[in-house]
């Protein structure tokens, strides 16, 4: 499966704020969900997300049952050199998974 | 009584021609998103939040990638599908003279998966599966609906109708009593829409998931506690081309997104 679907502008403007936008192929197991046979299923979320921004932490979060499956998220960033958007994130299982974006920024 | 005659005319013009007339006149016809909420239907026109992009992409990516006994991926053979696949779901359900069947856009990606690629067919609901239909009747977005319910098609259309008019299950409803004389009503939690088949593979929220048009039908016969058809059964098939027909001229809208 795509793991992750990232969006960034085309290009910044340097000092500008631009919107940062992913969407996480994920189940989301909620915790609270039973199998046919009355058994529970494991709750199994995204644990950990974060976004490095040309190695410097621009954005973190820690999302818990209660978000539904296929999370997007969308937060801001101010442009400072053109380089790298890198994204991680970490389940209650344990795998780990990233995704790259690279920002042009005009000068 | 002009009617009458018209379509005593036909039928001794060509007997083999079903009755092809329409309850829902192309004016009357309402694809599936208008009975959304404003915010769901803001999440389908979102090409980037509509979370059935996920599979869309996956498709787009499995495209290109070569497999079974000859190596071969689908771009090999069918190149961009922005320009070879462009109104192709629009025909589909379309019968197969060749395989002397009926084929739906899945059914007719797993032969040529099976056949031209010489690999195993993928499996019904499979993300492979579901992110390639998503990824070619995406290619279709925006274009009318128009499949042929005529010459060898023309026996499945009349069963699909049948199956369409017909009482089902313990609460002994047809599709009709819900997606015609009822449309636009609530049942449940739920808005009845006319049961349009224009904007699959859909998303939808219940399922955490994206879905084919065969899981759907599967989950209406569910809720009239029907038995089951098999997935790529005559009865799914057959229905599949009447609901495509019923829904002639409107835009596909794949991927959808569903409560
Ligand atoms: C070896 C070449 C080859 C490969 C590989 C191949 N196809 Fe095809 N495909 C064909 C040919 C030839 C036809 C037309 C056959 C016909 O009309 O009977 C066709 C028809 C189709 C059609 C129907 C087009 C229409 O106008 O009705 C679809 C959809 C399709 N292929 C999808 C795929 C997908 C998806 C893949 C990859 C999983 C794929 N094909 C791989 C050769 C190939
Ligand atoms: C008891 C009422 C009921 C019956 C009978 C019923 N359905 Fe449905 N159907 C629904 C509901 C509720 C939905 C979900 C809301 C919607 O999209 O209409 C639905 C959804 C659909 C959809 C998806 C529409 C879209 O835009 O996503 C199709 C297609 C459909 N039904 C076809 C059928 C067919 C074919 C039958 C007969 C085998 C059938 N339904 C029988 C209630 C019913």
């Amino acid at each position: 499966m795509a793991d992750a679907r990232v969006q960034v502008p085309a290009q910044v403007r340097r000092g500008e704020s631009f919107e940062v936008k992913i969407l996480i192929r994920h189940a989301m197991e909620t915790g609270y969900r039973l199998t046919d046979e009355g058994k529970p299923i494991a709750r199994n979320v995204i644990r950990e997300l974060t976004c490095r921004y040309n190695g410097v932490l621009v954005f973190r979060a820690e999302p818990s049952s209660g978000i539904a499956a296929n999370p997007l998220f969308t937060f801001f960033v101010t442009a400072g050199d053109s380089g790298e958007l890198v994204f991680e994130w970490v389940d209650d299982a344990g795998a780990r998974a990233s995704e790259r974006a690279s920002v042009t920024v005009a000068p | 009584m002009v009617r009458g005659v018209g379509a005593l005319l036909l039928g001794l013009a060509c007997v083999a021609v079903p009755a092809q007339e329409r309850s829902l006149p192309a004016g009357a016809l309402r694809s599936g998103s208008t009975y959304l909420s404003p915010e769901l239907r803001a999440m389908q026109e979102d090409g980037f939040a509509n979370p059935g992009m996920l599979w869309v992409e996956k498709g787009a990516k499995l495209w290109g990638v070569r497999a079974g006994a000859d190596g071969r991926s689908c771009a090999d053979c069918h190149g961009d599908a922005r320009a070879s696949m462009r109104g192709v779901a629009a025909r589909y359900p379309a019968f197969d003279r060749a395989a002397n069947r009926l084929l739906d856009l899945e059914g007719r990606i797993n032969q040529c998966r099976a056949e031209r690629q010489r690999a195993a067919p993928f499996a019904f609901e499979s993300e492979e599966l579901l992110g390639l239909t998503a990824h070619v009747a995406s290619q279709s977005r925006g274009l009318p609906l128009k499949v042929a319910v005529d010459g060898p098609a023309a026996p499945h259309f009349a069963r699909g109708r049948m199956l369409f008019e017909r009482r089902i299950g313990q609460m002994n409803l047809a599709c009709l009593h819900c997606h015609e004389w009822n449309a636009g009503r609530r049942l449940l939690a739920e808005t009845i829409s006319q049961g349009h088949p224009n904007a699959y593979p859909i998303y939808r929220l219940e399922w955490q998931s994206a879905g084919s048009l065969q899981r759907r039908l599967r989950a209406c016969y569910s809720g009239v506690r029907a038995e089951l058809p098999a997935y790529n059964s005559a009865d799914l098939l057959d229905l599949s081309l009447f609901l495509a027909w019923r829904a002639e001229g409107l835009a596909i809208e794949t991927p959808g997104v569903r409560r």
